[in-house]
């Protein structure tokens, strides 16, 4: 009785939702041709879709709300990953592993691997520097991508009139992206979350529209080209060879972004920044300065934006305002989202999947951008805490005041 | 003195259009405090849906009278659906989540439902049929208020007045100012809650599908990704007047409607939409509570 | 009142709107003691803790800090932060702990003022910083030993009993080494022999030289504790005197109706 229930209620919406996408789904019009196409198939395809979907969701609570009671198996299966990085031997095998199949990759793959590869690795950089703003302090910042502007822009346009090279731009590419961050912030950064969130992403767009229309300043539309990739000891790089170098620059780039990263999270300063994420007003009423505190968070992230920008730069050897939309933001954001906000493990796997897969799916490709969409609305209804759940951290120094109690 | 006029005309037709759109913002706002990110992709199918319904109707050969009865109708019922089913997927089970939750979950959606009508329909703008002829007793003043402009003026204060009506005197208005006021006051009181905020999403959502059938007939053409700008300014203006009060979304609407249409006018078409996001940026910093909002004072 | 006073308001005022939630309210605390704070719901003692640590600003009125052997330093429009760093350090009616960390980290946390380490030592982790961790670690982890929660050290705070999340916000606050420890209402949703075990703690905490003002409603507690006890009535100081005097006095028990007061 109890299934037939649930079957009656999983075809009503499936009827519900073949009633709600029929003119977009079944209907195409051609308006030139004055044609009409009537798509039926997509109605069934809809109505079966909705079923399985129900279905499977109504399958997924009612188990999780089985599985509740027990916690603490909820936390030991979310961190397989953990475990394995616990484990002081295994993850040791594992780094050799990983750093032994990151120095082979582009000696075993196809140059457009390579490429593909350096790409999902910026993203990882980015992923991670957002991570500090959003996952850390609890700033949601659609703006990112204009940091990222700023950076590809600063070595765009110097190299351009002074031919100035790319290592003496990273670090000022960089800074100069912290000082935007710090420009913004200071006024911003007083506002309520969801206000923060909507003016930085008015923010982005303004830097984006700014380029677009300023043709002196940034040549509009059409961009710049012919920025020079990356030198190694001054030596001027081959195609082949500059995309091998470009993969190279990339891993040492993650290496360091997590490490830095890393340090940041366990200091003094990454506690501060994860308490105001967690109760703004206790976090004052125990004398964080609220302000200097995010301001130095959204700054940091706006340097690594800076620093990818740059590489960005030099890795295309072409930039215009169209690399810069919010959607660009928006991926990034997805990235932190699905890997796990916080947790710098699950931001490095989300850049992965959300990178690698559409390009290793190529049929799937075109849907991207909906499948990111989706990603960010499942994510916060069925799994807030992301892939990989940020790990709580303890502390060493207990066991040695027990020991030291003891003896 | 002509052009001063025509501006000023131009400028209250966009401000209208903003208004229809913003008081989505506005009334979800005030009741759930959620910036619905997804609203201006509501605006967007809403326009589309009448888009398509109209091109049909006029291939089959239907009279004009018709097209606009039933591609009205088919925008305000599909929009009114897509927002009632948006807000129980996307928000509803987020209710209790950090607030942040909701505005992610959101945007998601937004990205998602332009990439829906994207994949499902065109990436092209297309031509939206003319559902407004020229009147004929328009002619003498045609070359300072068009007939659209007419028609977008005179539909969006019917409606403002059928809203007003609503929210003042009908059950579901009444219910809605409590809501909004206390909702877990309108709880005990015996409102149900899920009923108010279902029905302000069906409102919020209709007002935007008129918006959009106003304006793709005005401009005469649609694109899946006009939702996005059009959001964002018609938030601008809900900020502008006080997110949150309802005469405030008209009022900050209007003044950005006629900002737009006058500094696009006497100075400069190029910076048009930065203008919108610097007058955001600078009203949320220097006034977040807008011209009709009330400051308060988070209690600890 | 033998030692000099370290924390001295006056005339302190707060308009929400129309509602005065205070009214020219005197109050001082001399070092050492233990001051409670008391009147029924909706009096604005806890408006009284916002104003003062600088979460609101009072519409009117003067508040001091006395450092002991230092100089008077005001606390007029200094924010949260800047009173905490001060020397006043409170804890919240409804709870305010950090619930995704564990319950070191909140102490951690209110060490954050005392600690200096910021973007360079963190990712250098020179030897200074490193010293500086390890204090941060030493005395937070001593704050809870003394509060009793040294073994749930490694729990997320939210996991706690609702009377354990109660001592880790005096832990947390102690941590901040104040002047003077705000309490508000640390026996709310405790059963009797949790609040029992809290007089203890507060004793025990006094004893060590801490003074303390405390916002109660639970009437035995605050008798058996404190030195000296402020009554509000409707943002208005009432009364003020040494317990026994509190007992007597008409005003109190008319503003109390009678009831909780002859507990
Ligand atoms: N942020 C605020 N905005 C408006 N009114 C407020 C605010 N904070 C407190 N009030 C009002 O001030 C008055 C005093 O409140 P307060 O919380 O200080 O009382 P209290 O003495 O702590 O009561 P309780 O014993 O219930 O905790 C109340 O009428 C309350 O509604
Ligand atoms: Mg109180």
């Amino acid at each position: 009785m109890a299934v037939f229930q649930e079957l009656k209620k999983g075809a009503l919406i499936s009827l519900w939702f073949v009633f709600l996408t029929f003119p977009v789904m079944v209907i195409k019009v051609d308006p030139i041709a004055r044609t009409v196409t009537w798509r039926w198939m997509n109605a069934l395809y809809m109505a079966i879709g909705t079923f399985i979907i129900y279905t499977l969701v109504q399958f997924f609570i009612k188990r999780r709300g089985r599985s509740k009671p027990s916690t603490v198996q909820k936390e030991a299966g979310s961190s397989v990953i953990h475990r394995l990085l616990d484990n002081p031997r295994r993850r040791a095998m594992l780094f050799v592993a990983l750093a032994a199949a990151a120095i082979a990759f582009p000696q075993l793959l196809s140059a457009y691997q390579t490429n593909v590869m350096t790409t999902a690795l910026m993203y990882v950089v980015l992923g991670l520097g957002l991570n500090i703003v959003v996952g850390l302090a609890g700033l949601l910042d659609l703006g990112f991508v204009a940091f990222y502007a700023v950076g590809a822009y600063t070595y765009a346009l110097l190299n351009h009139h002074y031919g100035l090279g790319f290592w003496t731009i990273l670090p000022l590419g960089g800074l100069l992206a912290a000082c935007f961050g710090i420009l913004l912030g200071f006024p911003v950064l007083r506002l309520r979350g969801d206000y923060l969130a909507i003016v930085t992403l008015g923010f982005g767009e303004i830097i984006r529209l700014v380029l677009e229309n300023w043709g002196e300043f940034s040549k509009g539309p059409s961009g710049i080209s012919n920025i020079a990739r990356p030198s190694l000891f001054g030596m001027e790089l081959d195609l082949h060879g500059s995309i091998v170098f470009n993969y190279y620059l990339m891993v040492l780039f993650v290496i360091f972004t997590i490490f830095v990263v890393n340090r940041l999270q366990n200091s003094r300063l990454g506690r501060a920044w994860i308490a105001l994420r967690e109760d703004e007003i206790a976090c004052q009423a125990m004398g964080i300065d609220k302000h200097r505190t995010k301001l130095v968070a959204f700054s940091l992230g706006a340097f690594w934006a800076g620093l990818m920008g740059v590489v960005f730069a030099g890795k295309t050897t072409f930039v215009n305002p169209a690399s810069f939309t919010f959607m660009e933001s928006a991926i990034i954001l997805a990235i932190v989202v699905l890997g796990g906000m916080g947790s710098i493990v699950g931001v490095i796997l989300g850049a992965l999947i959300l990178i690698l897969m559409p390009e290793y799916l190529r049929g799937l490709s075109q849907y991207r951008m909906l499948a990111f969409g989706a990603i960010l609305v499942c994510m916060m209804i069925f799994r807030p805490q992301g892939l990989i759940a940020n790990i709580r951290r303890t502390y060493v120094y207990k066991k040695t005041h027990n020991d030291a109690q003891a003896s | 003195m002509d052009y001063f006029i025509e501006l000023l005309f131009s400028g209250l037709t966009r401000g209208s259009i903003y208004a229809l759109i913003a008081l989505g913002y506005t009334m979800v706002y005030g009741i759930i405090g959620l910036i619905n990110f997804a609203h201006g992709e509501i605006y967007m199918i809403g326009a589309f849906t009448a888009f398509i319904v109209a091109t049909v109707l006029s291939i089959y050969g239907f009279p004009l009278l018709a097209i606009v009865i039933i591609a009205g109708v088919a925008a305000v019922v599909w929009a009114a659906s897509y927002g009632y089913t948006i807000e129980k997927i996307a928000y509803k089970p987020l209710r209790h989540a950090p607030r942040l939750s909701p505005l992610i979950s959101a945007i998601g959606m937004s990205i998602f439902l332009q990439n829906y009508v994207l994949l499902a329909q065109s990436s092209d703008f297309l031509p939206f049929p003319r559902l407004i002829r020229d009147f004929p007793f328009m002619e003498p003043i045609a070359h300072i208020i068009g007939s659209t402009d007419l028609v977008i003026l005179v539909t969006t204060v019917v409606v403002m007045v059928i809203l007003t009506l609503i929210i003042k005197f009908s059950m579901i208005g009444k219910a809605m100012r409590a809501t909004s006021q206390d909702r877990t006051m309108a709880t005990l009181v015996g409102i149900n809650v899920n009923r108010v905020i279902s029905m302000t999403f069906i409102i919020g959502s209709s007002l935007a599908a008129i918006g959009g059938l106003l304006i793709a007939s005005h401009i005469g053409q649609i694109n899946f990704y006009i939702g996005f700008l059009a959001g964002i300014k018609a938030f601008t203006a809900a900020v502008l007047g006080g997110i949150g009060s309802v005469p405030g979304a008209v009022l900050g609407s209007m003044i950005l409607g006629l900002t737009e249409s006058f500094a696009t006018g006497y100075v400069s078409s190029d910076y048009e939409d930065v203008f919108a996001f610097s007058l955001l940026v600078l009203i949320l910093i220097f006034k977040p509570s807008g011209l009709l909002g009330k400051a308060t004072n988070q209690k600890v | 009142m033998t030692s000099q006073p370290i924390l001295e308001v006056s005339g302190l005022t707060m308009d929400f709107g129309g509602i005065r939630a205070l009214n020219a309210l005197d109050l001082d605390v001399a070092s050492g003691e233990i001051v409670a704070l008391i009147g029924p719901n909706g009096a604005g003692k806890t408006t009284f803790f916002n104003c003062i640590t600088g979460i609101y600003t009072p519409t009117e009125g003067n508040v001091w800090l006395t450092p002991p052997g230092g100089k008077r330093v005001s606390l007029n429009g200094l924010k949260p932060n800047k009173v905490t760093e001060r020397g006043l350090a409170r804890t919240f009616q409804n709870i305010r702990l950090f619930p995704k960390m564990t319950v070191l980290e909140n102490v951690m946390i209110g060490r954050h003022c005392r600690t200096k380490a910021f973007i360079l030592g963190a990712i250098f982790r020179d030897p200074r910083t490193r010293r500086e961790e390890q204090d941060i670690l030493e005395t937070s982890y001593a704050m809870l030993e003394k509060v009793g929660l040294g073994e749930h050290c490694d729990e997320f705070a939210e996991n706690l009993s609702y009377g354990a999340q109660r001592r880790l916000e005096i832990a947390r606050a102690l941590a901040t080494e104040p002047l003077l420890l705000l309490l508000d209402e640390p026996a709310a949703g405790m059963n009797p022999q949790e609040t029992i075990e809290l007089e203890g703690l507060i004793k025990k905490i006094s004893r060590e030289g801490q003074a303390i003002l405390l916002i109660e409603h639970d009437m035995k507690l605050v008798m058996s504790l404190s030195d000296r006890i402020f009554v509000m009535d409707y943002g208005r100081k009432i009364a003020q005197g040494t317990p026994r005097e509190i007992r007597e006095n008409p005003a109190v028990i008319k503003a109390y109706l009678g009831e909780e007061v002859d507990a």
